[in-house]
């Protein structure tokens, strides 16, 4: 689905089905460097049960034109952004790692128009080492490989894939690899800059859920349920994968949207 | 986030370990064969997800089958594809790959130097379903850019030629499929992984028959073909199959489904529903006890290849050896700077004598076995010019290498002096 946002056109996948916004809407948001298509299994599934999905590539990602942003809350108003596109007054948020705070910002900055919250393979705030981001800058080629190998649990070549016949990492590096130059950089440097207010988190009110990946070699396990302790009321989930939860886990993740998406 | 260095497994330990967890219903650490057609859904709703792949899982092993599936994921580690889809044999796996791309009115162009199963398939079969195919020499760049019409959709060689033992330049021909927003696919059989990877090179798609080195025992008959991930079907606007909706699979738009693996979707939902020609679990699991051997072979392979290729070349009743390791070999530098650990077990040579010779010569051998096949354990011997490509006339034969005297070897892995012994005994028995 095409669609104009903030003067840009931006695109997003609905699932598989046209896009009905009389259905309860969930908006699913990528991390650095990807785009729609890792929500590929969840967004597709709750598109064919009762939901109306929107998985948006953002900015300068994917298919969707225009510059990659510099901060989070940059992000945020895009995703504000996008409701108003397509005229929805709520929509739940999923996000995953820079995805991840870029929903959370969106529900501390437009409370009322984030229903629900899922925050996957996430923590705030989300330091990235000097490595990383002097590899991702100075060195393209090294930080996409930090991404990617990063992005799932250690050994994940050493095991079967939830998808039969695939290579998640080598699918990850391809990916990556699309990216524009610099975006990797740009993104993990909004992340790495990222302070959610504290006072403004004790006070989100929508329910919230937290995913956590055991394995996780890119946003810490425990970093994932500390954000959950500061949410009140947060929900945590435990999945045993590492930070590419959609690809390593995908039914297991889907248990957990589903469950608390509806 | 992280701190140290990224760390992915080696090839040797991909081959051993890729794509397999031990079995999480029994701890097997072999992998399982799973003997069967069909899988028990536990519910109506997963069943229609599963149909509908908004679920992940296996449904029917026409599609997909769990042992089948570590062969695949290790094929995808080892040549660092997105994924991979085994195929009941190479042919099929060739067969898989075109199907996906392109229909009537489809063009292909092709290296002459194919073996005789695939040019069958381009030359011979295909046309009658209305897929043309432009045959050019390998190693002619201006052959292959001068053949590319409007309606191409594929660039095709082998990685190394069979028999002429010609070594394709994969990085030149693939600048020209980049040009022209078309793929490359490689016949990597001769190569494997463990010599080289074509995607690192530039390919875009790779087809290997598992037959050969990868299995190396020659039990079994398969294929495997491999999506590199890195073509972009939108931006190329070739390739309706992968980027509009397709009625056959509920309008399903496998390029906005998947960014990276929208050829294999449609590989697999369309290509092995429809025509069926999947791989046997059994099959899977023989495939996989060669693999894991796999590198430590292809070094065996090479360093025979290297004694048998020095005898030969010495040898007064030969008239000329095939192989990259020679250095008037027209290859001879470029096989060094793609595959720097050796190109190819398989050679060619003439005999003084020309068929009569020959003849003589197979006849005369005793541990060498005269069959079609290559890439065995054991070494084998063929006479191609009436065996592999009998089907070819001469000017086709002439544009594949192969004259009425042209021997073919694939050099096994019994000890290299046994094998310079069998050699001797032929060419002998050649010149009486």
């Amino acid at each position: 689905m095409q669609f104009i946002v903030q003067g840009y056109p931006a695109y997003a996948y609905t699932g598989g089905r046209p896009f009905d916004p009389a259905l309860p809407t969930i908006v699913f948001i990528h991390g650095a460097a990807f785009d729609h298509s890792v929500w590929q299994w969840q967004s597709r599934y709750l598109a064919h049960h009762g939901h109306s999905v929107i998985a948006v590539d953002l900015p300068g990602h994917g298919r969707s034109p225009g510059s990659v942003r510099a901060t989070i809350g940059e992000y945020a108003e895009w995703v504000a952004g996008v409701l108003d596109a397509v005229g929805l007054p709520q929509a739940a948020l999923v996000g995953h790692s820079m995805g991840s705070l870029i929903a959370l910002e969106t529900a501390l900055r437009h409370g009322p128009r984030v229903g629900k919250l899922a925050l996957v393979g996430t923590s705030a705030p989300m330091p990235v080492s000097d490595a990383f981001l002097a590899a991702a800058g100075d060195e393209p080629p090294v930080g996409l490989e930090m991404e990617a190998v990063w992005g799932h649990a250690r050994g994940v070549q050493l095991a079967t894939s939830a998808i039969p016949g695939a290579s998640l990492l080598s699918a990850s590096r391809r990916l990556n690899a699309r990216s524009k130059a610099g975006a990797l950089h740009a993104a993990l440097e909004a992340c790495n800059a990222y302070r959610a207010d504290a006072g403004k988190l004790k006070a989100l009110a929508m329910p919230t859920l937290v995913v956590a990946g055991k394995r996780d070699q890119m946003t810490q396990f425990k970093a994932g349920k500390a954000l959950a302790d500061s949410i009140p009321g947060a929900r945590f989930v435990a999945l045993d994968a590492g930070h590419s939860m959609m690809s390593e886990a995908p039914r297991e993740l889907l248990v957990a949207l589903r469950g608390f998406l509806g | 986030m992280a701190n140290s260095d990224p760390k992915t497994p080696h090839p040797d330990t991909l081959a051993v370990h890729g794509g397999q967890s031990p079995d999480p219903a029994t701890g097997a650490r072999a992998v399982p064969i799973y003997q069967t057609a069909s899988y028990v859904f536990p519910d109506t709703d997963t069943a229609a997800a599963l149909f509908n792949m908004e679920t992940p899982g296996h449904v029917y092993s026409r599609l997909s089958n769990p042992t089948v599936s570590v062969f695949e994921e290790r094929m995808a580690c080892l040549e660092d594809g997105v994924g991979a889809i085994a195929t009941a044999s190479g042919q099929a796996a060739l067969h898989l790959a075109i199907v996906t791309l392109m229909g009537r009115g489809g063009h292909i162009v092709a290296s002459a130097s194919l073996y005789g199963g695939s040019h069958n398939l381009l030359h011979y079969t295909l046309p009658r379903f209305g897929v043309e195919t432009t045959f050019v020499p390998a190693r002619d760049r201006d052959a292959w850019a001068r053949a590319i019409r409007p309606e191409t959709r594929l660039l095709f060689g082998e990685s190394v030629g069979n028999p002429s033992v010609d070594v394709l330049d994969v990085p030149a021909v693939s600048a020209l499929a980049q040009q022209h927003k078309i793929p490359l696919l490689v016949d990597a059989t001769v190569t494997t992984p463990a010599l080289g990877r074509p995607f690192e090179q530039g390919a875009h798609l790779v087809v290997h028959s598992a037959t050969k080195f990868l299995s190396g025992h020659g039990v079994v008959i398969g294929g495997v073909l491999v999506d590199g991930g890195r073509m972009d079907w939108v931006a190329s606007g070739k390739f309706p199959t992968l980027t509009e909706p397709y009625d056959g699979f509920h309008g399903m738009n496998f390029a906005e489904e998947s960014t990276t693996s929208a050829f294999l979707l449609r590989a697999r939902r369309e290509g092995l529903r429809d025509f069926g020609a999947c791989m046997a679990p059994m099959t899977a699991f023989q495939i996989l006890q060669g693999l894991e051997t796999l590198p430590l072979r292809m070094q065996r392979h090479i360093a025979n290849t290297r004694r048998v290729v020095e005898f030969l070349s010495i040898q007064k009743e030969v008239e000329r050896v095939y192989h990259p390791d020679e250095a008037n070999h027209p290859d001879h530098e470029l096989a060094a700077r793609l595959y720097p650990r050796g190109c190819s077990a398989i050679l060619s040579f003439e005999l003084k004598g020309g068929r009569d010779a020959g003849r003589k010569f197979i006849e005369a051998l005793t541990l060498f076995s005269h069959l079609a096949n290559i890439g065995d354990a054991k070494s084998l011997v063929i006479h191609p010019a009436t065996t592999t490509h009998f089907r070819m006339d001469e000017e086709a034969l002439k544009a594949a290498g192969i004259t009425g005297g042209t021997i073919r070897l694939s050099i096994g892995l019994e000890h290299p002096d046994d094998l310079l012994e069998d050699l001797a005994r032929g060419i002998r028995a050649s010149q009486k």
